[in-house]
């Protein structure tokens, strides 16, 4: 489903690299994980698969069902099913998340060749689904993000993404700032989205989240490679032993 | 050496003083309005069209853009002005009463006159209540004396052609809307007055609706609104077309009173908004919103004055502009706060999203605070569309265009939701929403 190619990128004039080869392959059905100390580019790995123009890929390919992405605006990539669970969701003041879920679900269709959906078929999908995560119809009349607790903006990336019903979920650092309770809410939200045919890249800087959200593949990310691939108990060494071992591998 | 003689007149200038010379027989008053008429001719003539070394023309110079005057307005007839307004969409259908003022003048037969009386509202011609008037024109061309000097204005009194007078009774609370609508069916220039008194206790929305602009000629209108003693007015006020206009409103506020007003200049060729504000009475609140929307080398500029004359007030007042292309906004806002008006509590901000590089906005905001217990600020800011939420929106798969339109209705958001009923918001977010369209 995914592969990225020996990816190197860096932001805007600045040459430093900070994605120096990265190379991935998920198959549609598995979830990786990526975990990595701060500052190792994970976030700038998940912007660079969403589009954000920042950012400058200088080598590399990142294909996507077969199909090279680079060229393909962010719209054009989250209708042929790409999600980001953004780390730090921003807010949007004077958009009502109802009208901006509605907007983003519509227009995707739309992309897709699809109908639109119905306002009360539209009304159902979100009632379920925001009630399955806690989010109360105060939230959504809200506009975006705005006021929401940390806990909150996150619950609504996830709302997002079960509406969406993505091919490809990439959630960037969706644990933090949770407690042990919103955790829970966040990952069975998740888990119910896992299927043989979605793919899931959990990025994420702790363990904990792993337990609860199991992956079939753990891959470390230090200074912009992939240094170190394997099963679950990866994540448990790292947990124990931290990143010291990675760090300095890359250089 | 002085070159700035006043017998170098522009051309357009010159036409004026004809246009007056050879309407004063047909322009409607008693002796005692004709001698205001004369008045303010001359007071106009003194000073020629205002430009951009007159300080509150600055950035506005009437006088460069007018290059000739227009004949005035024809009159048009029930027919014609019933297609001018059948060709023009503003509220849809939205319940309201309606009062049409094509060419300049009342058409009562188009009008919800008798309706509206039934509400406890009564509606007049301005010309025949300038036949009757007697001194000092009974009050009907008062103009406050923080826009005494206003050249327009003037201009505005030496010719106006009509309009109504719209008296809400007291204690009358209007229960749907009321429209004005101005069209225009044939060319001429439209000089036109409209006043509106809400009596004590009242409560009424008006929606001004300037659909009479057309590239052919220019529009001058006055709408002066008398607000009695806690009475509530929302007021929103849409100015759209080609031509030149110049659009002033007039308002006295009483006491313990509220009000709530929006005005749009939307891509309209050259428009001028400039709004008198006086609080004469205790304990009132104004929330005044302006809005531009410009393109092209489309000029839209909101000048504001508000004066604190009395203690205890409130006002608010938000200006945002949206400016694309080569367009221009101007904002100029002065609260003014008398040495007696202690407690007044004033706020000014303006905020301009701007959507090319080439696109302007100028600022110019003034506190003049004669009394020392205030609180009176005023903040501006300036910018492009956030490139962070316009990425967030098209990772969720919204295209570019619909995105940035989302953002620009966001931007005005607040401003829209200020007048509360549904109709009217979704009515004002469906033409701001067709203007966005309309680009590229
Ligand atoms: N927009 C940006 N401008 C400048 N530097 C950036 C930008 N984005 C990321 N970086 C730099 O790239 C490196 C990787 O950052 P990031 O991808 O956020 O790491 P992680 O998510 O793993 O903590 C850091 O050194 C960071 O400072
Ligand atoms: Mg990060």
């Amino acid at each position: 489903m995914l592969e990225i190619k020996n990816l190197h990128a860096h932001v805007g004039d600045d040459e430093t690299e900070i994605l120096r080869g990265v190379n991935l392959t998920v198959k549609p059905g598995e979830v990786h994980a990526i975990m990595g100390p701060n500052g190792s580019g994970k976030s700038t790995l998940s912007y660079i698969l969403a589009g954000k123009d920042d950012y400058e890929v200088t080598e590399g390919d990142i294909l996507f069902n077969g199909e090279s992405m680079l060229e393909m605006e962010p719209d054009e990539r989250a209708a042929a099913g790409l999600f980001l669970a953004f780390q730090y969701p921003i807010e949007i003041p004077g958009v009502a998340t109802m009208t901006f879920l509605k907007t983003a679900l519509n227009a995707q269709r739309k992309a897709r060749g699809e109908d639109e959906l119905s306002t009360p078929a539209f009304m159902k999908q979100v009632k379920e689904k925001a009630a399955e995560l806690n989010i109360t119809m105060d939230m959504l009349k809200r506009p975006l993000n705005v006021g929401f607790s940390g806990g909150e903006k996150k619950r609504s990336e996830i709302l997002q993404m079960s509406l969406l019903e993505p091919k490809l979920c990439v959630m960037d650092e969706t644990d933090s700032g949770l407690d042990i309770d919103a955790l829970k809410i966040v990952a069975e939200g998740v888990n119910r989205l896992r299927s043989p045919d979605r793919a899931m890249v959990v990025i994420t800087h702790y363990q904990r989240l792993l337990d609860h959200i199991v992956p079939d593949v753990v891959h470390v990310l230090s200074r912009g490679k992939i240094v170190k691939t394997g099963g679950k108990e990866l994540a448990l060494e790292l947990e124990k032993n931290g990143y010291a071992d990675y760090v300095g591998q890359a250089a | 050496m002085n070159m700035e003689t006043r017998s170098l007149k522009t051309s357009a200038e010159t036409e004026l003083a004809s246009l007056f010379d050879g309407a004063r027989e047909q322009l409607a008053g008693s002796d005692a309005v004709i001698k205001l008429r004369e008045q303010a001719f001359s007071a106009f003539d003194e000073r020629g069209l205002p430009h951009r070394r007159v300080e509150e023309y600055k950035y506005s110079d009437v006088r460069a853009k007018l290059k000739s005057a227009s004949k005035l307005v024809a009159a048009g007839s029930n027919a014609e002005a019933k297609s001018a307004l059948e060709a023009v969409e503003t509220y849809g259908d939205l319940e309201r009463y309606r009062i049409v003022i094509n060419n300049g003048r009342l058409m009562a037969e188009l009008s919800d006159i008798e309706a509206l009386k039934g509400e406890g509202v009564t509606v007049s011609n301005l010309n025949a209540a300038l036949a009757d008037a007697q001194d000092e024109a009974d009050g009907l061309l008062n103009v406050p004396s923080i826009a005494a000097a206003d050249p327009m204005i003037m201009l505005n009194t030496a010719l106006v052609l009509g309009g109504a007078v719209v008296s809400v009774g007291e204690g009358t609370e209007v229960s749907r809307p009321i429209e004005i609508v101005y069209t225009a069916s044939t060319a001429g220039a439209r000089y036109t007055r409209c006043r509106i008194e809400l009596g004590k206790r009242a409560q009424a929305t008006i929606l001004e609706s300037f659909e009479d602009n057309t590239a052919e000629a220019e529009g001058n209108a006055v709408s002066d609104f008398v607000i009695g003693d806690e009475a509530r007015l929302t007021l929103a006020r849409v100015v759209t077309g080609e031509a030149v206009h110049v659009s002033s409103v007039l308002m006295n506020i009483g006491g313990s009173a509220e009000v709530k007003a929006i005005g749009f200049n939307m891509g309209t060729d050259f428009a001028r908004t400039q709004s008198f504000v006086t609080f004469s009475g205790e304990h009132s609140n104004a929330s005044l919103y302006g809005i531009t929307m410009v393109r092209e080398k489309q000029h839209s500029d909101h000048t504001l004055v508000v004066d604190h004359k009395v203690p205890n007030c409130e006002s608010r007042e938000r200006f945002k502009a949206v400016i694309d292309d080569f367009a221009e906004g101007v904002f100029q806002g002065k609260i003014i706060v008398r040495p007696h008006a202690q407690k007044t509590d004033g706020q000014m901000m303006t905020q301009a999203l701007l959507l090319s590089e080439d696109a302007s906005m100028s600022n110019k905001p003034e506190l003049e605070i004669f009394a020392d217990d205030v609180q009176c600020a005023h903040g501006a800011t300036s910018g492009q569309i956030d490139e962070d939420l316009l990425f967030y929106l098209r990772a969720r798969g919204i295209p570019e265009a619909q995105a940035k339109m989302l953002l620009v209705l966001a931007f005005l958001a607040e401003a829209v939701e200020e007048m509360e009923d549904e109709g009217i918001v979704s009515a004002l977010e469906g033409r701001i929403r067709n203007w966005l369209s309309v680009e590229e």
